[in-house]
């Protein structure tokens, strides 16, 4: 059995009186690339502050797993919550700006995970440090490594902070929405670095974003957010070729697509999370809308597909949460 | 026809950086153009120099005939009722400390259509048409959500009945079912006041269903023009391919196929002066690029593109 990295099931967090996710549940395996999609306020920002216990102080969170490496997350003390962060699993972000310190070299800051995680000496670490902005498909290294990040273009700046996320070895890398702001040139080539480098170092990847496009071609496997739950989740070429919740559906058929149509518009937005349905959270704005969706919808399971949905209840499913 | 908007020989200058060089760019009434290309390469620049909220270092910029850098401040205030601006991202160009009303009642007030309290009516339609509860108007911005900011951000726009709306990159903050909504919008406000956009994007596919026309930008120039179902489907300049081989597919199958084939595009470093500046990444340079700036020509109707591949024989 390959070893699970992240293992979350029946995740709970609240802010207030809002409900951020109401019982997620998402895995990674080591080498597995798995994609968490949804658009604002679904809660996928959420879950993965919870995974590393980054969540603001004001949340309350409660699951019946939370697991990262095999150890609870939720419960663990603080110095080995910080060994697991950065050594056990790496975050880039959408900004590097707001990642990256930008009073201190590039070098420095790598420099400074490395001595950190892995114990390096300082001349160790800044050949390690070169060597990974080589990885990340910088050129000139050395000059690189003395600069400030004001003086990387959006894209350099992203590969540094992928190298940097690079130098404690990590198992998992958490990518969060990472070429948001970035041309599609740049995009393109950044997916293709990050997929390459998930491939050779064999890490786990979970890929956060709202974009289903630009995440097709990298990972394995989907999970789709909404309002706090997950819809459906399963292998990419079936939840793409032959999605069966009504909203991943929706998300899907909204893309523009340069060959076909504009797409199409999935008109209303997202409920109220401080008011609880006991429905299901996609009822108001489904067009498969049924009687039944007034009850919440279970998990229902089919191999590896996962389907929060009356529809996906045929004979022969069966109830998995 | 003669053009609504039309920049001639525009060139800006920031300091010692030229962002845009000897630009050309007309556009007619009733038209939807875009300009795409990438950061850096001046599509913001002329979307803002159209309205000579950025007034250029040399040529001519004309709204219905004008020319606009001859107009004494006042008499251009005035011009400005008519051609307006939408940003990216409607947190930041909405401000923050007047309510819903107010943003929406000041184009009428500073343009002298409305009192403060005479826009009220005006405003309340207004917010209907562009979707919104017309009982929000005491509310303020951070009470809505980021779909419903960017519909407030372009009623505030076309309010005032402008002619020109500059739209930079009015979806690329919005998530992708909202993006839908707001290009529904804007598609039937332009059938109502019969209003001209030019749309800044990055975003290919939106551009391919929703321009009549589509300006490539790089390095400060227009380096392909003409309609999108044809400039996308047979790129004349080596840019445009690239920018196409960019595009995400939303097909696992095809996209890794693509991931796996495709050549890796060098990233963007200055060109040598007068060069044309894709040479120092374009797959198909020759020696004529990096010597001397090819110009924008004709290559088939309605559809022009500067690049020495279509000129000189190999």
């Amino acid at each position: 059995m390959t070893e699970t990295l992240l293992d979350i099931a029946n995740l709970h967090v609240r802010f207030g009186a809002t409900t951020a996710v109401a019982g997620a549940c998402l895995h990674v395996s080591k080498g597995e690339a798995v994609g968490l999609v949804g658009e604002s306020g679904s809660g996928k920002s959420a879950t993965i502050l919870a995974a590393l216990r980054l969540h603001p102080a004001d949340a309350r969170i409660s699951a019946t797993r939370l697991t990262l490496g095999g150890q609870d997350v939720l419960t663990l003390p603080q110095p080995a919550l910080r060994r697991l962060r950065g050594r056990f699993a790496a975050m880039i972000f959408q900004d590097p700006l707001t990642a990256l310190n930008p009073l201190l070299t590039i070098g420095t800051q790598i420099a400074e995970v490395l001595t950190r995680h892995r114990a390096l000496s300082r001349a160790d670490a800044r050949g390690q440090a070169a060597a990974l902005l080589t990885q990340v498909g910088i050129t000139d290294p050395a000059r690189r490594l003395a600069q400030y990040p004001h003086e990387f273009s959006g894209g350099m700046r992203q590969r540094a902070m992928i190298a940097a996320s690079l130098a404690g070895d990590p198992a998992l890398l958490i990518a969060d929405e990472p070429t948001t702001a970035l041309d599609v040139t740049v995009q393109a080539e950044l997916v293709r670095l990050i997929a390459g480098l998930q491939r050779q170092r064999g890490m786990g990847l979970l890929w956060v974003t709202h974009d289903l496009a630009l995440m097709a071609g990298i990972v394995d496997r989907v999970v789709v957010m909404y309002a706090g739950r997950v819809m459906e989740s399963g292998p990419v070429a079936a939840l793409y070729a032959n999605p069966r919740h009504p909203y991943t559906i929706a998300l899907l058929e909204s893309l523009p697509r340069l060959d076909q149509g504009r797409g199409r518009v999935l008109a209303g937005g997202p409920p109220d999370l401080t008011r609880p349905t006991s429905g299901c959270v996609f009822a108001p704005r489904c067009s498969a809308r049924m009687p039944r969706c007034v009850q919440a919808p279970p998990v229902f399971a089919a191999g590896d597909s996962h389907v929060a949905c009356w529809l996906a209840a045929p004979a022969g499913a069966e109830v998995a949460a | 026809m003669a053009a609504l908007s039309e920049a001639s020989g525009v060139s800006v200058r920031y300091g010692g950086v030229a962002a845009l060089t000897d630009v050309d760019f007309a556009v007619s009434a009733g038209e939807t153009v875009a300009i795409i290309g990438e950061s850096g390469c001046g599509k913001s620049t002329l979307g803002r120099t159209l309205l000579l909220l950025q007034p250029p270092t040399s040529g001519n910029v004309r709204f219905r005939g004008e020319d606009l850098t001859a107009l004494p401040a006042r008499a251009l205030r005035q011009r400005r009722r008519f051609m307006q601006m939408m940003f990216q991202d409607p947190y930041a160009s909405l401000n923050a400390r007047m309510t819903i009303g107010e943003t929406l009642a000041e184009p009428l007030v500073v343009h002298g259509l409305a009192t403060w309290r005479t826009a009220r009516p005006r405003v309340a339609q207004m917010l209907a048409r562009v979707g919104l509860d017309p009982g929000v108007t005491s509310r303020y911005p951070h009470e809505f959500s980021g779909g419903q900011r960017q519909r407030i951000a372009i009623a505030r726009a076309v309010i005032a009945g402008p002619d020109l709306v500059v739209a930079d990159e009015p979806l690329s903050a919005l998530d992708i079912t909202v993006q839908g909504q707001i290009l529904d919008l804007l598609a039937a406000l332009q059938a109502a006041q019969t209003l001209t956009y030019v749309f800044i994007s990055h975003d290919l596919p939106v551009v391919r269903h929703i321009a009549g026309r589509v300006a490539v930008m790089l390095g400060g120039r227009i380096v392909e023009q003409g309609p999108p179902a044809e400039v996308f489907a047979t790129p004349a300049h080596p840019y445009t391919q690239a920018l196409l081989a960019a595009v995400p597919i939303p097909d696992p199958a095809l996209a890794r196929a693509r991931m796996a084939t495709a050549a890796a595009l060098p990233a963007a470093t200055p060109a040598p002066p007068n060069a044309c500046p894709f040479v120092p990444r374009c797959p198909a340079a020759r020696p004529i690029c990096a010597e001397s700036m090819p110009p924008l020509r004709d290559i088939a109707a309605h559809r022009s593109a500067a690049c020495w591949l279509n000129e000189v024989p190999a």
